[in-house]
């Protein structure tokens, strides 16, 4: 399959042994031209690249207080080294947070601080040399942003955040990654990640909804700019042609219809996912996110559901008032933007879904939590509404549900191994690397417990799982999104199941 | 002896005052444009307050994260407390009202005994960055030296207790001098002289180091922003200024 091995499952989740140098030749193919100009960077590494690196690095240092205070609160006590998934699959010690984040601070440290302006020696700060710039566009693309570490660090210091910043740096010079700026650059001029234009989308959910109405008899919609709807619901473009995304937009499709309300896909904002935050680009983010308010302006309508994606949510959950706001033109009385698990369980507990949780008798599920929903959005009005949910709503519509390890869920959550930009080709062997954890507790309770499906609620996730989970000898189509289990379970209205169960209830009756 | 020691004292406590003050007023000013709390995070401010609070008492990620770091962590700083309370003795004069309170055995007693145990914990501390192989990888000389400087002011301040006692009548009457400008000499003792260099050196040291956690983690925003994202927006100036602009590469692009 590739040049590199597929780590074994290890009997204990013991700490490795570090191994210097392990992942130094791990780096994504870089920006072109094209890939970098629209997103307003230079098209390949400037002349004088060294001090437009460090004018960039003051610039962000004097807008981001988080990034400021991260680099110089660390003490270096060590909790965080064993907790990145990077680490624990590779070994290498750059790929524990703090040394992530030293590769940018001993920069920091020469350039911006007294102690490493006179004693570099002492406090490790070194200059920036070319070397230092490769080593940065190869660790700071092998971490995807998960916020695990942050968690862990008795003063919160967020990798993500000095990953995001020092993937702008490297914008900034011209050399950003091409999988990323690719995409970013895509949805400036088609309006999705994939470059699905709107005659393709238009054709694909016809012959979705042909195929739903085939297999149920119902003529369940997937509305493509419908003005005056009252729903738009802002999705990821892989829902809506990759497996096993595909079967949780029919899911999403399904619940609208049971709950009769006007809803409506749009073509302008085909795409929920937002590479912009992963490229630390306020700007960029906030391009590819205005295009979600455009829609919602022109469609006319009250209300924004999100759909099952991780990073996604986070920018919508957490950055999307802030980027595109105020909201004053939608319904107040809903949230702001809703998660589609949100909706669902609120129909769920007013009785809106007729459900028949036998229909996913055949399969043990487990729950991945995404690690940008975990541990940075919310769902509902609790913290921790977004651990609730998604179990609430799986728990509603299967009968055999099996938790993971509990170090390895819900805000202990790890990556799937390819968030953050990494779910590129070039990248296989960290993104292989990076799920060893995940999967060892996976496989730990497909042995004991006999589970056979893991539902997910992110796209990334989706694509990570479906490509890696051969890599550890279990099936691809272990992974499920949580609304192929709730379309799976509903019982469409008028539907022939809906006629036998009424049957059967009245004879129950007699 | 005395004016050298009166001199290095007021240069480490204005360059420790001044150079934490320039630097709390930068984090203050830089603005967090984003919604970052790691989540999940408190929905009221009253709650981050309360989530701050356990961070900073009970070091509550530490916990979570390694039990090792977090005793002899914790064990270090909350002698280091102890032990600042039972120093003030030589900083406050009878007639001052919190005398009673500094004066009291109990006060006195848990900081002498805590100089052991500030011991104990930073021991821990050093054993860990040399013997964990990961923590060692990640280890600089400045942050052996920071410990060894710390252990030198634990280890002479435990002997000038333990072992050989100094003249504290004349140390106090040298410090509560150098408050009114009224110098007096210090009692002329090595352990004393070191410790208070040792002192000075790490007041100094203080704004230009990883020291700086202290005040930093108040200015940390994943652990002092409120989950409200979705019910209030959350704008700063720099930002705000974008909001002219945003949208325009797409009609460009059309």
């Amino acid at each position: 399959m590739a040049d590199f091995e597929t780590p074994e499952y290890r009997e204990y989740p013991s700490i490795p042994v570090i191994n210097e140098g392990a992942m130094a030749g791990s780096s994504p193919f870089i920006a072109k031209p094209p890939h970098q100009e629209p997103l307003g960077y230079p098209g390949e590494l400037v002349e004088n690249w060294q001090q437009v690196a460090i004018d960039k690095m003051g610039e962000l240092l004097g807008k981001y207080r988080g990034f400021q205070v991260f680099m110089d609160i660390c003490v270096k006590c060590g909790a965080c080294t064993d907790k990145c998934q990077y680490f624990i699959g590779t070994a290498d010690p750059k790929n524990m947070p703090v040394a992530r984040q030293d590769l940018l601070r001993s920069v920091y440290r020469r350039y911006f601080t007294f102690a490493g302006k006179y004693f570099p020696k002492l406090v490790g700060a070194r200059d920036l040399t070319k070397e230092v710039l490769d080593e940065w566009y190869s660790y700071f693309h092998q971490c995807s942003q998960c916020r695990r570490c942050s968690v862990y660090c008795p003063y919160g210091i967020d990798t993500a955040e000095v990953s995001m910043a020092a993937r702008e740096i490297l914008d900034a010079v011209g050399v950003g990654q091409k999988y990323c700026n690719e995409i970013i650059a895509k949805v400036f001029k088609i309006g999705n990640n994939l470059g699905l234009p709107e005659r393709a989308l238009k054709d694909t959910l016809l012959d979705l909804e042909e195929e739903i109405e085939e297999d149920t008899g119902i003529p369940v919609k997937l509305p493509l700019d419908v003005k005056g709807a009252d729903i738009l619901l802002i999705t990821p473009s892989a829902d809506f042609f990759a497996e096993p995304h595909i079967d949780g937009l029919i899911g999403y499709a399904k619940v609208f219809h049971e709950a009769g309300v006007n809803w409506t896909l749009s073509s302008h904002a085909s795409e929920a996912g937002n590479f912009g935050m992963f490229i630390g680009s306020y700007e960029n983010m906030q391009e590819v996110a205005m295009r979600v308010r455009q829609a919602a302006l022109d469609l006319d309508v009250k209300r924004i559901v999100h759909g099952e994606c991780g990073h996604a949510w986070r920018v919508a959950y957490s950055f999307w008032n802030t980027l595109i706001g105020p909201w004053d033109f939608l319904d107040q009385k809903y949230p702001i933007p809703q998660h589609i698990c949100e909706y669902t369980w609120d129909l769920m507990q007013n009785g809106g879904l007729k459900l028949d949780k036998s229909e996913n008798d055949h399969r043990v599920v487990t729950f991945h939590d995404s690690c940008n929903v975990a541990r940075a959005t919310r769902m509902g009005d609790k913290p921790g509404g977004q651990f609730e949910i998604p179990r609430n709503v799986i728990k509603a519509v299967c009968n055999n549900y099996v938790e993971m390890d509990e170090d390895t869920i819900k805000e202990g959550t790890f990556c799937c191994g390819g968030g953050g930009g990494l779910l590129t080709d070039d990248l296989m062997e960290i993104r292989v690397k990076g799920a060893l954890p995940r999967m060892e507790a996976l496989h730990e309770i497909v042995e004991d417990n006999g589970v056979t499906h893991m539902a997910a609620i992110c796209a990334i996730c989706k694509s990570q799982f479906t490509k890696v989970l051969p890599y550890y000898k279990m099936p691809m189509d272990m992974i499920v999104s949580v609304h192929q289990l709730v379309g799976d379970a509903i019982v469409l209205t008028g539907s022939e199941a809906d006629s036998s169960r009424e049957e059967t209830a009245e004879g129950a009756n007699e | 002896m005395s004016v050298a020691y009166a001199i290095l004292l007021y240069v480490a406590s204005a360059v420790f005052f001044g150079g934490v003050f320039f630097r709390v007023l930068k984090y203050w000013r830089t603005p967090a444009p984003l919604k970052i709390p790691t989540m999940p995070a408190p929905v009221t401010q009253a709650g981050v307050v309360m989530r701050m609070a356990r961070e900073v008492v009970l070091f509550e990620s530490l916990f979570k994260s390694s039990m090792w770091t977090w005793i002899f962590g914790w064990m270090f700083h909350v002698s280091l407390l102890l032990a600042f309370f039972r120093h003030l003795r030589y900083a406050i004069s009878p007639d001052n009202i919190l005398w009673p309170l500094i004066n009291l055995e109990l006060v006195q007693a848990a900081g002498k005994y805590a100089g052991i145990f500030m011991l104990i914990g930073l021991l821990g501390l050093l054993a860990r960055r040399i013997f964990v192989e990961r923590v060692r990888y990640i280890s600089g000389p400045s942050d052996y030296l920071m410990l060894i400087l710390i252990l030198t002011i634990a280890g002479t301040g435990l002997s000038i207790t333990f072992l050989d006692p100094t003249d504290i009548v004349s140390l106090k009457i040298f410090v509560l001098g150098l408050f009114r400008f009224n110098l007096q000499p210090l009692p002329s003792s090595l352990l004393l002289q070191t410790h208070l260099a040792m002192v000075a050196l790490l007041m100094i040291v203080f704004p230009i180091s990883k020291l700086l956690h202290a005040p930093g983690i108040f200015f940390s925003p994943t652990r002092n922003q409120v989950d409200d994202a979705r019910e209030k927006r959350h704008l700063v100036p720099w930002a705000a200024k974008l909001d002219a602009t945003r949208g325009h590469k797409i009609e460009i692009k059309g």
